[in-house]
């Protein structure tokens, strides 16, 4: 028993050296020498200042010039992540999607009147799991491109253009739905002259 | 729906089905000696290590030293990580300068992680450094992984020695584990998790200003190294609190598949090894039948149900899929197919809020877990789980027919019965008492998040999934509550980490114990030769035995509970 006990011990130290520590940090110089921009948070600069991360969601603020990002439960914050949480069967859900159901018509239909209630898909009312999704469904992209491209003043093909141009899906949509980045669109949208 | 979605459900079964007798193969050759190609670079090590832990020449162990072997290094695995955790402030590697873990979180962590469950009350990017995610959280997933791995090797050698009562040695099974299994497949995992997007880095985090100028600060980390351990192991702790739905550890649609992937192959792999080591490859391939099966009917009830919008959703008028708490990147197909598979296997790494998912869908991921984790089931348990759940199917089919039930030509015997219904008893027990307690009394209804039948279902999940060590949560229940980032001022729920901690560690050992002196009752037992009488148990007739026995068992003893929560939401239009 005495003897398994320092058996037990013993394992703990030496594995927990090879791989609680040896392991990881193995990877991380792997990692940094590989594939130091992934490894790093995959950070956006714009002129000389990181911006965002390709992977994380951010808020825009309800900006009419950008594409909004789907709502957050956790304020966008990627290093505090949370969903609601909020059942499938929930009074305070159902309230939150009727406000923001009504947020985002008001929002649009001014740029988008033909907007009915039915068209606007479930991803741009829904809180995303994480809090910091950085993607939205296409059908989203295609209504706020309408607002967009007016208040931008470009034409509303150039804009759906750079929509079809952000679409990605993994191997044809096999491991999931064509969706758009968000901050890579909008980051797009500034390199875009104005007509 | 999409035909995708379908496809993708497909896919996943058809790509385990391919790698579980190549995995398979390679764990049988592990552990019956062979020299395989690692053994020319690690032989020394592993060599060196076992000399250290076992002597220069490791005695056989039957069942009771073996599993005083389990019993030992997991407590002091338990031990390490609770004071690790509690004195994580005056360790190195803790850029965001986090204080040290109450003691009720701790104790709940530390059995959590210990006994291969993964349960979080804590968020892990707001409460521990560095330090204790590398060497204590992430190392418990080798440890725990390796400690099912080593037990159920041992108890299918019991169930087919046929001359002798060893099971083999603990330490040599545990160094071989850790070394030739677990050690090169989380390497190949992390560096594919980080050319996906996956963060690896012991960088401080980043502040910045967004592209709108508004804050915002990306939280870093050893992430990929401990993500791809956590999904092998069936640990399936996250780094971040929401788990695999942060993009950071679940980066794409391509890295999400391959995670499913990563979190059914051990298990899967260990049916066909468990073949490999009976002498009959047939035996091996129907556990794998019966699990894929129960897979894919899980998964078919679950796509549809969260493809629909919510009763909360109808009500608010708005269309489409039920996407609260869902990632757009997987949507429901990817969504509720990790969900599926985290739950079918002891993993628990969802990537999306369940606590959110509607009354049907909600019910599949208990349903999986209510089975004793056994559809795959966690790295180890769900083999020796479903080896129990065979023995019963066996013994209900004795009596049916009114002859001795045997299996593998061996007598299953009173002794052996007894030590089944332990094991498959002793789970459902913790998860209703402990339900029944949280709800009744008044500190145990302060876990609970959401109103009416929904906050029952998040007491039934919480225990549910602690005392089959799984993980995944219906994540509204709290017991760790954190006003504040930076973990000042922490205080837990200390009844949720209390019971919680109890319900993971006597759910994980019992039943392991109890399948142990099975193996150890087997072990030795003469053979009878197959008779015209004889039950074969490597056909399709006994696989839909064996399902009828799981779901039947499940269903007794769950069905009254499961209508209290989650299948009363899914019948009424209602919101509450």
């Amino acid at each position: 028993m005495v003897r398994q006990l320092r058996s037990a011990v013993l394992a703990l130290v030496i594995f927990t050296l090879l791989l609680g520590l040896l392991y990881p940090l193995t990877l991380t110089g792997a990692g940094q020498l590989l594939w130091p921009h992934q490894a790093n948070g995959s950070r956006i600069e714009r002129r000389g200042r990181v911006v965002g991360s390709a992977l994380i969601g951010q808020d825009f603020d309800g900006r009419p010039r950008y594409f909004q990002s789907r709502p957050s439960a956790s304020a966008y914050d990627p290093a505090r992540t949370a969903a609601s949480n909020l059942g499938p069967n929930s009074a305070t859900l159902t309230s939150e999607l009727r406000a923001r159901l009504a947020a985002f018509l008001r929002r649009e239909r001014p740029y988008d009147p033909a907007l009915t209630a039915a068209a606007v898909p479930a991803d741009a009312l829904t809180a995303s799991a994480s809090g910091v999704d950085p993607d939205i469904s296409l059908a989203n992209a295609r209504i706020q491109a309408h607002r967009v491209a007016a208040v931008r003043g470009l034409a509303l093909s150039t804009v759906l253009k750079l929509i079809a141009a952000h679409g990605e899906g993994a191997a044809g949509g096999l491991f999931g739905p064509t969706s758009v980045n968000v901050l890579a669109l909008n980051l797009a949208l500034e390199a875009e002259p104005a007509r | 729906m999409t035909a995708s979605g379908w496809l993708q459900i497909l896919a996943l079964v058809g790509v385990l089905s391919a790698i579980t007798p190549l995995l398979g193969a390679y764990i049988h050759a592990v552990f019956t000696g062979e020299r395989v190609l690692l053994a020319r670079v690690l032989g020394p090590l592993e060599r060196r290590i076992t000399r250290l832990l076992a002597g220069a020449e490791p005695a056989g162990q039957d069942w009771k030293e073996y599993a005083v072997c389990v019993v030992l290094f997991s407590a002091v695995c338990w031990l390490g990580l609770y004071v690790l955790l509690r004195t994580q402030a005056i360790e190195p590697f803790n850029p965001q300068r986090f204080h040290g873990v109450p003691w009720d979180v701790a104790f709940n962590v530390a059995s959590s992680f210990a006994s291969n469950s993964s349960w979080q009350f804590y968020s892990g990017e707001s409460t521990l450094s560095n330090f204790s995610q590398m060497a204590g959280i992430a190392v418990q997933g080798f440890f725990s992984g390796a400690v099912g791995l080593s037990a159920a090797i041992a108890i299918a050698r019991g169930f087919a020695n046929r001359s002798d009562k060893q099971l083999g040695n603990f330490w040599v099974d545990l160094v071989r584990s850790l070394l030739y299994v677990l050690a090169p497949l989380a390497i190949a995992g992390s560096l594919f998790l980080i050319a996906e997007g996956s963060v690896q880095t012991l960088a401080a985090n980043v502040h910045l200003r967004t592209l709108a100028g508004l804050r915002q600060t990306l939280a870093l980390g050893p992430v990929a190294s401990q993500k791809a351990i956590t999904l092998l192991s069936s640990d399936g702790g996250g780094f971040f609190g929401v788990n695999s739905a942060m993009p950071f550890e679940d980066p794409t649609g391509l890295a999400n598949f391959v995670e499913m992937v990563m979190v059914l192959a051990l298990p899967a792999a260990l049916t066909y090894t468990y073949g490999r080591i009976v002498g009959n490859r047939r035996q091996g391939w129907a556990l794998f039948g019966v699990m894929a099966v129960m897979l894919l009917g899980a998964a078919a009830v679950a796509y549809p149900a969260e493809s629909i919008p919510s009763p909360s959703m109808r009500a608010a008028g708005v269309h489409g899929a039920n996407m609260e708490g869902k990632e757009q990147r997987f949507a429901s197909s990817g969504s509720t197919l990790s969900a599926v598979a985290a739950t079918a296997s002891g993993d628990g790494s969802t990537n999306a809020a369940l606590d959110s998912f509607t009354g049907l869908g909600g019910s599949i991921p208990l349903a999986n877990m209510m089975t004793g984790e056994v559809i795959f089931g966690g790295v180890g348990s769900g083999l020796f789980g479903m080896l129990l759940m065979v023995l019963l199917a066996v013994f209900i089919a004795g009596l049916m027919v009114g002859r001795t039930p045997e299996y593998l030509g061996k007598k299953i015997e009173a002794r052996e019965i007894k030590l089944v219904t332990v094991g498959a008893i002793a789970v459902p027990l913790i998860v209703l008492f402990m339900t029944a307690w949280a709800i009744s009394a008044r500190y145990g209804l302060r876990s609970i998040f959401n109103a009416g039948p929904q906050g029952f279902s998040e007491t039934l999940y919480a225990y549910t999934s602690q005392a089959n060590n799984n993980g995944s949560a219906f994540a509204g229940y709290a017991g760790f509550v954190q006003p504040h980032a930076g973990n000042a001022g922490a205080h837990g729920i200390a009844f949720a980490d209390l019971a919680g901690g109890a319900a993971m560690v006597i759910g994980r050992y019992l039943p392991m114990l109890a399948a142990l002196a099975v193996a150890g009752s087997l072990a030795g037992k003469r053979t009878i030769a197959a008779g015209e009488g004889t039950m074969r148990t490597d056909t399709v007739i006994f696989a839909a035995l064996l399902i009828a026995t799981i779901s039947i068992v499940a269903l007794l003893t769950f069905v009254p509970s499961l209508m209290l929560g989650p299948l009363v939401q899914a019948l009424t239009p209602r919101v509450f």
